[in-house]
């Protein structure tokens, strides 16, 4: 089995956003690392290399120091790193960069994508499903749970409430949650052999059957008005009441909802 | 000359310290309180590695050098003395004898599941009547057919009840000279747990690094196959002398990542601990304080360095690992009991982490070679 995993250098928001004067980040105030959610994806890779034997291959689209986070990628055990770099790729929004990631995976052969559910700089999941649009192959998006039956694979799908469990033909693509596992550490025997190891890197001219109209900011229609920090979700409601009456509570709001 | 640490140690640094505070510093408080070995942290490190670091990948390790190892240690120090030492003690005095010393079959059985983590090591020299004087030793090995039988105690075995693998020193023999003085044959070898005969005594009660497991081991007529004797009969002493060597890298260099803890702790304590209307951090005793031990530091960092570096370049590196031991655990005791000191009343309460970090740092002048018999190796390689 061949997967591909879509990864992506992003700055750490652990400590807050940083922006520049004129509202765009300031990538230079903060560390980068690699997507949470890539990482998942990429953990959820590793395993089924653990479990059914594939070959795992790393993609990233990015500045040449965008290396680094394919060399941890392959220091927790993916086995090939392509980065895909141009300067005409520069200032891509989700359009510009699925057709780019789109058309350069064009080149591999694979069974399964994996990308992150979103990155934790743009925050808008968008790039995995336009990755599957492009190849014209089914996505089951916000993974929870993945396995692989035969040819296809078997996914749990999260709700905020639920999940379903989608079965699909491969090759198709999955986007994953960083809350579908816990990522594996580097080892420090893998750190060796990765930065020892060659990292391929393509340009615009190894981009199949994609249009210069569609990369970097020309080919990019989406125009950022304003950015900001994330707007966390409500916490939800919060009632105390004694154990009796919480019972009584909670099936009534599960009846509402339906649930029960 | 380059200072700077090449890229794959960068990385390898991220990597030990991205666990250690993960993984390692929420644990540390209640390992030393309820002095329990961290079995759920060595199982973790173990699947990431960490427990064959300078093993060749063929006998299981991960390949790397030993100042990727010195680095593990030190960063895992940094937060958890007594977890910095475990694996110290795994990996210098267990695994690097057998991957020194040992048969092609002692490593296929014994150093491939070392590195690989699936077992723990541990090392016994230190007898009640023997420490520094290694040479007094009492435990006897006796040949019958095919076996050593061994009898008598080992004791301060780091590891010591938690490790499947020891790798342990007896008497063989006596060799007298012209003048007609005796000199005890020693001799290595590789027990198993398990091994009838071979029991544990006492757990001992430390100061410091108290989640390490301080064990008395005792051989009564313990039985062990020929073919586990490591290295030739009578060339045990060289082989424990070489392997402390090695073992005083990582003790230095857990002496250095207790020092930067505690260096760390202490600066961000200060810039929030308010006397007289400001931060204490605004006085110049503090800053006085804190440059020293800075400086004191990187002075202990460079002569870890130096001597992980030497360790793979260089056949003898005893000088290099003296001084850098010495030197680190020496700053230890220093830069701790100033951070105690920078903290005051607090630093004394087990509530700060400086208090349990000065009490790890002393065991680190003594165990593996007090600071005297560095002195001692330093000195004697100096006039001779």
């Amino acid at each position: 089995m061949k997967i591909v995993v879509c990864i992506k250098q992003v700055p750490d928001t652990k400590g807050g956003v940083k922006f520049n004067p004129d509202g765009t980040l300031n990538r230079a105030a903060m560390l980068t690392i690699m997507n949470p959610d890539d990482k998942a994806g990429l953990e959820a890779a590793l395993r089924l290399k653990d479990e059914y034997g594939a070959e795992v291959t790393a993609i990233t689209m990015g500045l040449p120091k965008a290396e680094d986070v394919l060399r941890e990628a392959m220091a927790m055990g993916a086995d090939k790193g392509i980065l895909v770099t141009d300067r005409v790729l520069g200032g891509a929004d989700t359009w510009a960069t699925s057709q780019t990631l789109a058309g350069a995976i064009r080149n591999l052969k694979f069974d399964l994508i994996i990308t992150g559910r979103q990155a934790i700089d743009g925050d808008t999941a968008q790039v995995g499903p336009q990755i599957s649009e492009h190849l014209n192959i089914p996505v089951i998006s916000y993974a929870q749970n993945i396995k692989i039956e035969g040819d296809s694979v078997i996914v749990e799908r999260q709700y905020d409430d639920r999940y379903h469990v989608l079965k699909a033909k491969m090759p198709c693509l999955i986007t994953a949650l960083a809350e579908l596992n816990e990522p594996r550490y580097m080892t420090p025997g893998g750190i060796f052999d990765a930065c020892k190891a060659e990292i391929t890197v393509w340009g615009r001219d190894n981009l199949i059957d994609v249009k210069d109209s569609d990369l970097g900011l020309k080919g990019s229609p989406t125009q950022i008005a304003k950015a900001s920090d994330k707007v966390r979700k409500g916490v939800g409601e919060k009632v105390t009441l004694d154990p009796a009456e919480a019972v009584d509570y909670i099936m009534n709001k599960l009846k509402e909802k339906h649930v029960i | 000359m380059d200072f700077t640490l090449c890229k794959e140690h960068e990385m390898a640094r991220a990597l030990f310290k991205e666990f250690a505070e993960n993984e390692v510093k929420p644990l540390a408080q209640e390992v030393d309180e309820t002095e329990e070995f961290p079995r759920g942290t060595v199982v973790k490190m173990a699947r990431s590695g960490f427990l064959g670091i300078p093993v060749p990948k063929e006998y299981g390790g991960q390949g790397c050098d030993p100042l990727t190892y010195t680095i593990c240690v030190e960063e895992l120090s940094k937060v958890c003395g007594t977890t910095g030492v475990i694996v110290s003690a795994h990996t210098s005095l267990c695994c690097d004898p057998i991957q020194t010393y040992g048969t092609e079959e002692q490593k296929q059985k014994y150093l491939i599941p070392l590195a690989k983590g699936e077992k723990l090591g541990a090392f016994g020299l230190t007898e009640p009547g023997a420490g520094t004087d290694a040479q007094g030793q009492q435990t006897k090995a006796v040949l019958e057919g095919d076996e050593y039988v061994l009898n008598g105690s080992k004791i301060f075995i780091t590891n010591g009840k938690e490790a499947d693998v020891y790798v342990v020193f007896a008497i063989t023999g006596v060799d007298v000279d012209a003048k007609g003085r005796g000199k005890k044959r020693i001799t290595a070898f590789i027990v198993e747990k398990g091994t009838p005969g071979f029991t544990f005594g006492t757990k001992e009660k430390k100061m410091g690094i108290r989640g390490s497991s301080t064990y008395e081991l005792i051989f009564t007529d313990c039985r062990i196959p020929k073919e586990n004797m490591l290295g030739a009969e009578g060339k045990g002493f060289g082989i424990a002398m070489h392997t402390l060597d090695g073992g005083r890298i990582g003790i230095a260099a857990q002496a250095l990542g207790i020092a930067e803890g505690a260096l760390e702790a202490t600066i961000e304590y200060v810039k929030e601990r308010k006397q007289f209307g400001r931060s204490i951090a605004a006085f110049q005793n503090t800053q006085f304080q804190l440059a020293d031990m800075a400086t004191k530091i990187e002075a202990a960092k460079l002569l870890v360095y130096k001597a992980a570096v030497a360790k793979a370049t260089q056949k003898n590196y005893s000088f290099e690992a003296a001084q850098a031991k010495l030197y680190a655990s020496e700053v230890a005791m220093e830069v701790t009991t100033k951070a105690v000191q920078l903290h005051g009343g607090y630093g004394y309460t087990r509530e700060y982490d400086v208090e349990r970090m000065m009490r790890d740092a002393k065991i680190t002048e003594i165990y593996e070679g007090t600071s005297e018999v560095q002195r001692m190796v330093i000195s004697g390689t100096l006039l001779k």
